[in-house]
């Protein structure tokens, strides 16, 4: 890969899950200029307090290689993976979706939801909620759909990210 | 092993005592009292008591450059741990280990906007290399004993303890340090063996070779200092050294080149310029030894050594990339080396000191020394050869000053040499004296400071007369914040906004109101006698030494220029205007 060239991303850290810990990656993230495209983090052992995030950034080769030197540095990090290095890997992410819309524009939002697989969690006269779980490739794809029907709000969780087949952190 | 039950401040100075601290920089107040209670019952660590929070940490790091321990601080909550910020800051820039208490306001008033509370954890954990807050009696022991492996083992740095006062003053089991292991930091030591024999086999097939050295040589120890030289007697290559690395390797030798960077010699930045395999020894690529990194040493393979794997390929990118303790590593190089006999090209290595020594001859760290003005230069020269004799350590501020001491001023050994490089902290040199002083009671110790620098920590001079610390300040007083004025006549068309030092006390007087000897010199007739006297003062000195106001720092890379477009100064008495945008726009 060329040194200029940007590419995406997507890194899992095992952290301590102590307070302040997701203030230090983000801090770290502003601190030095690199971008969030999205993250998430969440408990993933009760027993060692063990806290996952996954962080979707993009940057050149040089700045990839910060960027998980850098994390690999702050005390209470166990562990980085480069996710888009390391092999194929799943990538999914959830979005509840508003749309407010009644008459033909509601039933086409309907068919859109069905043909993508999103169910509706919340049905009003005018309104619903869609979610739906998919690639942020997938997730964009129906939201653009949507816009035209009666798109009214957002909400998505951020990208939850893990390797294919045996391999483990 | 029965858990020995004691209250929060006792288990915080037993901790202290178990790590071998001899010494705290501390200032009170209410968050802390029940700590200073606790200092007051006992006598195995003293506390020395400074004048500013700031003072505190910047002491705390010239104990801990010129002992290679740990320094400790200890200060209040609210403004006492705004005032450190400064210089956790400096000593992470510098890696600097150092260990700091900080107070808290009780947990339950947490979050509360209480009397003198402030997020300390928040503001710190940027200018740290980790931060805690205590809010659990049964992490108390074990988080004392974390943050001094935390401070000083891997790449060292400053560790704040944020210490709510419920905490100190509840029960709290002790555990011993032996009985505290950091769950997953554990910084790698041991450089990997078959990049070693790489970066050998590169060596020894280079024709210009050099090696750049910074203070992580430094922090890896004295030992780590004895395997560099040896290693670089052993190859018989030339070495240059960063402004933190001054020391590690000795001034006097003939392979050393000097300080490269921003005001490095003339043939240590040529070196740099045109070798073809360099290799960084515990230096970091910084952006005052690369100037433009477009064209650093165009034609150079490179070889990294670091125990911080983000240091590497950081700013330049490197052939090979070393992560281990300097120490470590330079032990296996010389084996390696010495086992399968690599040997460079004697007559390669011939040529390449050849024409070293053809940029030498361009002496340019050379002044004439006139009858009437005394040129701040020369007095570097003179302290320096009036202390070689003794045991000495140097600190300084920022500035010029701090410039012509890195220049002129020959280290020999490591841990002599304190300068606030990576922040460029003016303040910096009286408290970090301080803590040189406290921890080498009879060796001499100077700081070099500016006219401006000095006002920044001059409240020390308490502290100074309390603990008879018999520091010499040598001020080289321009009447300028210099460097910026050297800045403003290089690059502003000599517009000299507000960097002429206006109102100067007399230092002499002040001195005397502080309680120890002021001195002044003009003539340079006067200044050997003046320095001598200096030095044979059984207590704290201050010599103002009036210095030629214009004189500039050189030789000099403007920003945004390569290494070979260095401007000497000598030949055009200093009027070399830089023209350039770029230069301008950067620091
Ligand atoms: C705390 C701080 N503020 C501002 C600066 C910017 N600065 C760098 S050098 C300098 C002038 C220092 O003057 P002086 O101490 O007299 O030293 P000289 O350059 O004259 O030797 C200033 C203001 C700094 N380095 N640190
Ligand atoms: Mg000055």
């Amino acid at each position: 890969m060329k040194e200029t060239e940007i590419s995406k991303h997507t890194i899992s850290v095992l952290v301590d899950n102590e307070a302040g810990v997701l203030a230090r990656v983000i801090g770290l993230f502003s601190g030095r200029g690199y971008n969030i495209e999205s993250l998430t983090v969440a408990e993933v052992d009760a027993h060692t307090h063990e806290s996952r995030i996954t962080v979707v950034t993009s940057g050149t080769p040089m700045v990839i290689e910060q960027i998980k030197a850098q994390l690999s540095r702050l005390v209470p990090v166990h562990k980085v993976n480069d996710l888009t290095l390391s092999g194929p890997s799943v990538e999914r992410e959830l979005a509840l979706i508003k749309v407010i819309a009644t008459g033909e524009k509601r039933v086409e939002s309907l068919r859109i939801a069905d043909i993508f697989k999103a169910r509706a969690v919340d049905a009003t006269n005018s309104s619903f909620v869609y979610e739906i779980i998919g690639s942020p490739e997938k997730i964009d794809a129906f939201i653009k759909l949507m816009e035209p029907l009666g798109l009214s709000e957002i909400s998505r969780t951020g990208v939850a990210a893990i390797s294919r087949g045996t391999l483990t952190m | 092993m029965a858990e020995r039950i004691l209250n929060g401040s006792e288990v915080v100075l037993q901790a202290l005592a178990d790590q071998g601290v001899e010494v705290v920089f501390g200032y009170p107040g209410g968050a802390v009292l029940p700590l200073y209670d606790e200092i007051f019952k006992q006598n195995r660590i003293r506390h020395v008591l400074v004048r500013h929070e700031q003072a505190a940490v910047h002491a705390a790091e010239g104990y801990a450059r010129s002992t290679g321990k740990v320094g400790v601080v200890l200060v209040t909550s609210g403004p006492g741990a705004t005032n450190a910020v400064t210089g956790l800051t400096d000593a992470l820039m510098d890696s600097i280990p150092v260990v700091c208490l900080t107070g808290q306001v009780p947990t339950h008033l947490i979050g509360n906007d209480a009397f003198q509370e402030a997020d300390t954890t928040g503001i710190t954990r940027p200018c740290t290399k980790h931060n805690y807050l205590v809010k659990d009696p049964e992490r108390l022991a074990r988080t004392m004993h974390e943050a001094f492996h935390v401070a000083s083992s891997g790449r060292p740095g400053p560790v704040v303890i944020d210490l709510p006062k419920d905490i100190l003053v509840g029960k709290a089991p002790y555990l011993e340090p032996s009985q505290v292991q950091h769950r997953t930091y554990n910084p790698v030591v041991k450089g990997d063996r078959g990049q070693i024999e790489q970066a050998l086999e590169m060596l020894a097939s280079a024709k210009k070779p050099i090696l750049y050295c910074g203070g992580g040589v430094i922090n890896s120890g004295e030992q780590a200092c004895k395997l560099l030289a040896e290693f670089t007697r052993t190859t018989g290559i030339p070495i240059t050294l960063t402004l933190m690395g001054l020391g590690a390797y000795p001034a006097s030798d003939k392979q050393h080149l000097g300080m490269l960077g921003m005001h490095g010699t003339y043939e240590a930045n040529m070196a740099m310029h045109d070798c073809d395999v360099m290799f960084a020894v515990g230096a970091r690529f910084d952006d005052r030894v690369t100037g433009n990194l477009d064209f650093f040493a165009p034609g150079s393979q490179k070889v990294q050594i670091d125990i911080d794997p983000s240091s590497i390929n950081k700013n330049v990118p490197v052939d090979i990339g070393i992560v281990g303790d300097i120490g470590h590593v330079l032990e296996d190089m010389i084996k390696i080396w010495k086992a399968k006999q690599y040997k460079l090209d004697a007559q390669a290595l011939d040529g390449w000191w050849k024409e070293i020594e053809g940029w030498r001859e361009k002496h340019c760290l050379s002044y004439k020394q006139p009858k009437d003005v005394i040129k701040p230069q020369h007095v570097i020269r003179r302290v320096h050869a009036l202390t070689r004799d003794r045991k000495t350590y140097i600190t300084t501020d920022v500035g010029q000053h701090q410039m012509w001491a890195a220049q002129h001023f020959g280290f020999e050994h490591p841990y002599e040499w304190m300068t606030s490089g990576g922040l460029g902290t003016m303040g910096y040199g009286m408290p970090a004296a301080l803590g040189v002083q406290v921890a080498h009671p009879d060796a001499t110790v100077v700081c070099f400071t500016g006219d401006a620098s000095i006002m920044m920590n001059i409240q020390e001079c308490a502290t100074m007369t309390q603990y008879r610390l018999p520091i010499k300040t040598v001020i080289l007083n321009n009447r300028y914040m210099g460097m910026v004025r050297q800045w403003q006549q290089l690059l502003h068309g000599s517009r000299y906004s507000e960097s002429y030092s206006e109102t100067l006390p007399d230092f002499v007087k002040l001195s005397e109101a502080f309680g120890f000897t002021g001195m002044k010199c003009e003539n340079p007739a006067d200044l050997d006698d003046a320095i001598a006297k200096m030095l044979e003062i059984d207590g704290p000195v201050i010599l103002d030494v009036a210095v030629d106001d214009k004189e500039n720092c050189y030789p000099m890379i403007p920003s945004g220029k390569p290494h070979n477009e260095m401007l000497l100064g000598q030949e055009t008495n200093g009027n070399e205007a830089i023209d350039s945008d770029e230069g301008m726009v950067l620091v």
